[in-house]
């Protein structure tokens, strides 16, 4: 009953916003052509560098050096992906996929207990938290990494996946939380408190209430969180210097070292670590991009 | 139903979501965000070479710093850019995402290709740009016969031409976030409004400024804040693609304080950089929220 009466709610709030904007799309007679002229503009600049990449990358050696940069390859091998392959790219990819499957998954355990606390509590200390997670937005974090850097030499985390784990996790708490608060604020109150009535703890409300109605939230955090911490720079360089322990973009700036004058190799490795990032983008592009503009809408 | 909700509150005295489930997140957060804010501040009055130990140094850091003509002009570099690269992503930004706002499909399409930049890291970026921009095997100076030869030119080793070309880059990889923000703003836009001011006699162009860009004032601060608060973050860009150089030429502040810390193993001043970075951030955020006035903003939607 509860669940059947959640899920038509969950529906109702799931269709609004889209009727809603439906209703207000402003319509144009006279089409907008500034507009669209820049954004043909703004199309070759976003499409000439990709496509750069894509060709230079299946180019040979010898390839890059002759011919226009820009023409389809005479002779087009994937040979400088084997070459990324065969040079510890697979360990690069797990080391990132761990760092970042436990920073998200951290992330949101803590962000979701505390968003759900924020707008359900009724001490004031609590829901002041949001504040200082909305400060920690404003902030340029990255301007803590000596200190970040000090304590986990000195907890003894240094080059280690951990150490990468827990201060990006931190980082994406505060965004995490707004995200997630401004959603959990949406669910009427009511839903909660007849669940209260028919006696639900707290903990029970958060698992079977709260989370199942802001999952559209939860994914698309989750994307955007992962998004930063796969990419992240910073931390994989100040945080840990053994090659084994390598994450992508730090594995990138080494192969420029390495690969030297290989240039369609390294691009190679530059079009391979995006290849798993563009999947999930294909896959959920629609929730990354509808829950982007919502959280930060708000 | 209030009644039954009341009466369910009077039964718990405290009652509401406990203090435990906040507190995981806070000590994540506290612990390797906050503390270290304050930990910070400690190390910029400290001596430290980053494995010894920490002495008291007083106000040499800063007085240091002060004097440093490096750290000036990494300041001076990292002001330039945050305005340059406002001054341009903004109107892009606004202009692309008023146009994405429309839902015809082939704006949609647009709109996915656009993202692409944003999935990449900024450490590909930047690789993929440092070989595109080679002086000598880079696109650019394939360039040179032909109608866009203005565009070759050597972007990365021309000091004059450096910093703008990592703005561009930047711009590159952040502007589909940003029009991502305004073409949801657009969107939200009531199109009673546009009606109105259509029976007024209005022309498109009139329209964009006297009802969207009004209309926009709470995207352009929220989108405003992040694009200058993150331009005190640009880190992997420069590191990767020009290493600070040619000379001092793009070394913005986060990577002096970077070099300073990690590579010369001062890090009591790169430590002081960080408390001018913190500070930065904060007047910034700070100041355009006030600026803008958030209860101004509200009422301005509820009058329309």
């Amino acid at each position: 009953m509860m669940s059947l009466l959640t899920e038509r709610r969950q529906r109702q709030l799931a269709a609004q916003p889209d009727r809603l904007a439906n209703k207000t799309r402003p319509r144009r007679r006279v089409g907008n052509v500034p507009g669209a002229l820049f954004s043909l503009m703004w199309l070759g600049i976003v499409i000439v560098p990709l496509y750069w990449m894509v060709i230079t990358s299946l180019r040979t050696q010898n390839g890059f050096f002759d011919g226009s940069p820009l023409a389809w390859p005479k002779h087009p091998t994937l040979d400088n992906y084997r070459t990324v392959l065969d040079n510890d790219f697979w360990r690069y990819l797990m080391n990132s996929v761990i760092v970042t499957v436990g920073g998200v998954g951290l992330t949101l355990a803590v962000s979701l207990m505390a968003a759900y606390a924020i707008v359900r509590s009724k001490r004031r200390f609590v829901r002041g938290t949001f504040n200082l997670f909305l400060l920690g937005l404003a902030i340029p974090l990255q301007a803590t990494i000596i200190p970040i850097y000090y304590m986990i030499v000195k907890l003894h985390l240094y080059d280690t996946l951990l150490a990468l784990v827990l201060p990006s996790a931190a980082f994406a708490v505060p965004i995490t939380v707004v995200i997630l608060t401004n959603f959990l604020r949406d669910v009427p109150g009511e839903l909660f408190e007849s669940m209260h009535v028919e006696g639900a703890g707290e903990w029970r409300m958060l698992f079977s209430l709260a989370i199942p109605l802001v999952r559209p939230a939860i994914t698309t955090v989750a994307v955007y969180d992962a998004l930063q911490i796969w990419n992240g720079f910073l931390f994989p360089l100040i945080l840990t210097q053994s090659p084994d322990l390598r994450v992508l973009p730090l594995a990138l700036f080494d192969f420029q070292g390495q690969f030297t004058v290989n240039v369609p190799a390294i691009i190679a490795s530059v079009v391979l670590s995006t290849l798993p990032i563009l999947a999930l983008y294909i896959v959920g592009r629609r929730q990354l991009v509808s829950g982007l503009t919502a959280g930060f809408g708000k | 139903m209030t009644g039954i909700s009341a009466s369910a509150r009077v039964k718990r005295p405290r009652g509401g979501a406990p203090l435990l489930m906040a507190l995981p997140a806070l000590l994540l957060f506290g612990l390797f965000a906050l503390l270290p804010m304050v930990f910070v501040v400690i190390l910029s009055v400290s001596k430290w070479d980053g494995l010894g130990d920490i002495s008291w140094a007083g106000g040499a850091n800063w007085s240091h710093l002060w004097n440093s003509g490096v750290t000036r002009h990494a300041l001076w570099l990292t002001a330039k850019v945050m305005i340059f690269s406002w001054v341009i992503q903004t109107p892009i930004s606004l202009l692309l995402g008023v146009f994405l706002a429309g839902r015809q499909r082939y704006r949609a399409l647009l709109a996915a290709v656009f993202f692409v930049p944003l999935l990449l890291s900024s450490a590909a970026v930047a690789l993929a740009y440092r070989n595109l921009l080679d002086p000598n095997f880079g696109l650019t100076q394939s360039l040179k016969d032909g109608p866009f030869d203005l565009l070759a030119k050597d972007w990365l080793g021309n000091q004059n031409l450096v910093l703008f070309t990592v703005i561009f880059v930047i711009s590159w990889q952040f502007v589909p976030f940003h029009s991502l923000l305004y073409q949801a703003g657009v969107r939200q836009i009531p199109a009673t409004m546009y009606e109105a001011a259509r029976l007024d006699g209005a022309s498109t162009i009139q329209q964009f400024f006297f009802v969207t860009l009004p209309q926009l004032r709470y995207t352009i601060v929220t989108s405003s804040t992040l694009m200058l608060v993150g331009s005190l973050t640009y880190f992997d860009v420069v590191f990767i693609m020009t290493g600070g150089g040619p000379g001092y030429s793009t070394r913005l502040l986060p990577l002096d304080m970077y070099i300073t810390g990690f590579q010369s193993h001062d890090f009591g001043e790169a430590s002081a950089i960080a408390v001018v970075l913190v500070a930065a951030g904060l007047a910034i955020s700070l100041g355009l929220v006030k600026f803008s006035g958030f209860s101004r903003m509200q009422s301005q939607t509820a009058g329309a």
